[in-house]
């Protein structure tokens, strides 16, 4: 049965690239098409530059989707994409089962992302170290009057567990980087399932505390500044702090190709790394990777 | 003619047969995949593990207690307001209002059943949960209250569309006897048409309950999702996380045969074995009352 249905789904692929080959003599111009699949942090960001990198080159066709950061690694490994996005490096795991099944993954650092820690305009508080916050999302610290606010209950706000931005929080601020930490989200934090859910709350909850990718959060919320030790200097998530890395809850935004790429996949990356796509890179509220490493 | 006749007359009734096996055959394969993909879990999870009070799938903390209490707390509190609702519309549109007002009425109702239950979400967002936060002065109010008055809302027009029906269909001898005895209007609403009409008042709440406890996308919007044991009185005003919310939130990302799918499905098969009880009990009920009926009829 299921052998069937693959051999069905095979010959339906076969037929329609048979029917793509023979368009592409009479339209007479071969397009290149890639395929473009991954994390859901970096999907509005590939879009934009898929779109542009259209207008300029008539001639290459790219889709783009999301999924989630593992769902495009898998799929690049299956070989149905030709450039996985991903907002974490792939794990050691996902390398091995890669070379398992032939492909050398070849890694590209196309942009970065910041995680801005938000509260509601009228909350007091305004600057969180690590360890403050870690101690509010694992039910150490429970109102606001500990770290320095009013005596108001905390809400805690997170992405659902399979948001990447979720795991990344969690290693990060939770077990603040340290692999034996096994802290946990207290089971109360409220998992919502998108940005604007939280960005909503956040919004209209003065008790609430919530983290997005900083391209996400809107003007009318009040960004925490982080520190990374006690007494520390305290930072504001902007461009320039995640560039010279003394923001803390920043990470490296990825492209994985199957082996070396080459001929319009690379000039693709190429142009990824340039100047102008870099641009839009900052345009969607990014941080360009251009600064430190031109 | 005749010939014609013979051949429909051979294929239609088991055509119709067929489509009625059809219903069982469905289910049992739907039970079957179920069982197929859920009974996995039980040897990949200790029993003790998944009774555990821990939900947190990626760390391999599969404790289903907070979910299933979750959503036995979000339907409780749906029926409590889609009962008094649903059959105070029914009542109102069968024996009170006037034949206009009733035509008018109606259909509005069921147009409400027909309402996306994504944008009762954004409603439940936008609206209701920062009214409940204030008005109750609440830490959030995406609470189990929110999804219970929401899924209340969606389970009403099920609720009203069949008791009303069945309300429709008491004979109307039976209300002109009563009004002979000297019954008032209460009286005989109370005390002789809902309960003649008390099978299929008993299958519309049966239907809300299923509608209530398999609704999805308003619960995984307005609940807040935090796996906690809602089990103490003040439950309904904190989070909680239903069984169809965590089946959606989490079914996209996980890998096919790992043990959180497996625990997923499990879950599942709960849903499908809850919603198979509440239909037995609701029928066993009404099997019994009817018999009574036929005793006391002879």
């Amino acid at each position: 049965m299921d052998f069937r249905a693959r051999l069905a789904l095979l010959l339906l692929i076969l037929l329609t690239a048979c029917g793509a080959g023979e368009q592409d003599p009479s339209s007479n111009s071969p397009a290149v098409y890639i395929e473009n699949k991954g994390s859901d942090t970096m999907v509005n960001l590939a879009l934009a530059w898929a779109e542009r990198y259209q207008a300029e080159y008539p001639d290459v066709r790219i889709s783009v989707t999301g999924g989630g950061s593992g769902t495009g690694i898998a799929a690049l490994v299956n070989g149905t994409v030709d450039i996985a996005n991903a907002s974490r490096a792939m794990k050691s795991e996902e390398i091995e089962t890669a070379q398992a099944a032939g492909i050398d993954p070849v890694e590209f650092i196309v942009a970065r992302d910041a995680i801005a820690v938000i509260v509601h305009p009228d909350n007091p508080v305004s600057q969180l170290t690590l360890q403050q916050l870690s101690d509010i999302y694992s039910g150490r610290i429970d109102n606001w009057s500990e770290v320095g606010g009013e005596d108001r209950p905390i809400v805690r706000l997170s992405r659902e567990t399979n948001s990447g931005t979720h795991v990344y929080f969690l290693e990060t601020v939770l077990r603040l980087g340290d692999k034996t930490n096994t802290t946990l989200f207290s089971p109360d934090t409220l998992l919502l399932p998108s940005s604007e859910v939280i960005i909503n709350e956040v919004r209209q909850n003065p008790n609430a505390i919530g983290y997005d990718g900083l391209g996400y959060v809107p003007e009318d919320l009040k960004i925490v500044t982080v520190a990374e030790a006690d007494g520390g200097p305290y930072v504001l998530p902007m461009i320039s702090t995640v560039n010279d890395k003394s923001y803390p809850i920043a990470r490296d935004l990825y492209m994985y190709t199957a082996g070396e790429p080459t001929g319009a996949l690379l000039d693709y990356l190429d142009w990824i790394r340039s100047e102008e796509a870099q641009q839009i890179v900052s345009e969607l509220g990014f941080v360009p990777i251009l600064a430190y490493n031109p | 003619m005749d010939k014609k006749n013979s051949w429909q007359e051979f294929v239609i009734p088991r055509l119709i047969r067929a489509s009625g096996y059809s219903a069982i055959v469905f289910v049992a394969l739907i039970f079957y995949f179920l069982l197929r993909e859920g009974l996995p879990a039980l040897a990949e999870v200790k029993l003790g593990e998944l009774l555990s009070q821990r939900w947190y799938p990626i760390e391999a903390h599969f404790g289903i207690l907070p979910l299933i209490t979750g959503s036995l707390i979000v339907t409780l509190g749906a029926m409590l307001v889609a009962i008094p609702f649903g059959i105070g519309t029914a009542v109102f549109l069968s024996e009170i209002a006037p034949r206009w007002l009733r035509e008018v009425l109606k259909p509005l109702v069921e147009l409400l059943g027909g309402l996306p239950s994504v944008m009762l979400g954004f409603l439940g967002i936008l609206v209701l949960s920062p009214f409940l936060r204030i008005f109750l002065n609440l830490p959030t109010g995406l609470t189990a209250l929110a999804g219970s008055l929401l899924l209340g809302g969606i389970a009403v027009p099920t609720v009203v569309s069949i008791a009303e029906d069945a309300l429709d269909a008491v004979p109307m001898s039976y209300r002109e006897g009563a009004w002979a005895l000297g019954a008032t209007r209460w009286q005989t609403i109370w005390r002789v048409t809902l309960p003649a009409a008390r099978s299929g008042v008993l299958t519309a709440l049966m239907l809300g309950v299923g509608r209530t406890i398999g609704e999805t996308m308003t619960v995984m919007m307005v609940t807040g999702n935090a796996p906690v044991m809602a089990i103490a009185l003040d439950s309904i005003l904190h989070p909680v996380r239903t069984m169809t919310a965590t089946i959606a939130a989490e079914m996209g990302e996980v890998a096919t045969g790992s043990t959180h799918y497996h625990v997923l499905f499990f879950i599942g098969m709960l849903l499908f074995l809850i919603s198979l009880v509440v239909n037995v009990l609701a029928s066993s009920v009404v099997f019994r009352s009817k018999k009574r009926a036929e005793r006391v009829l002879s």
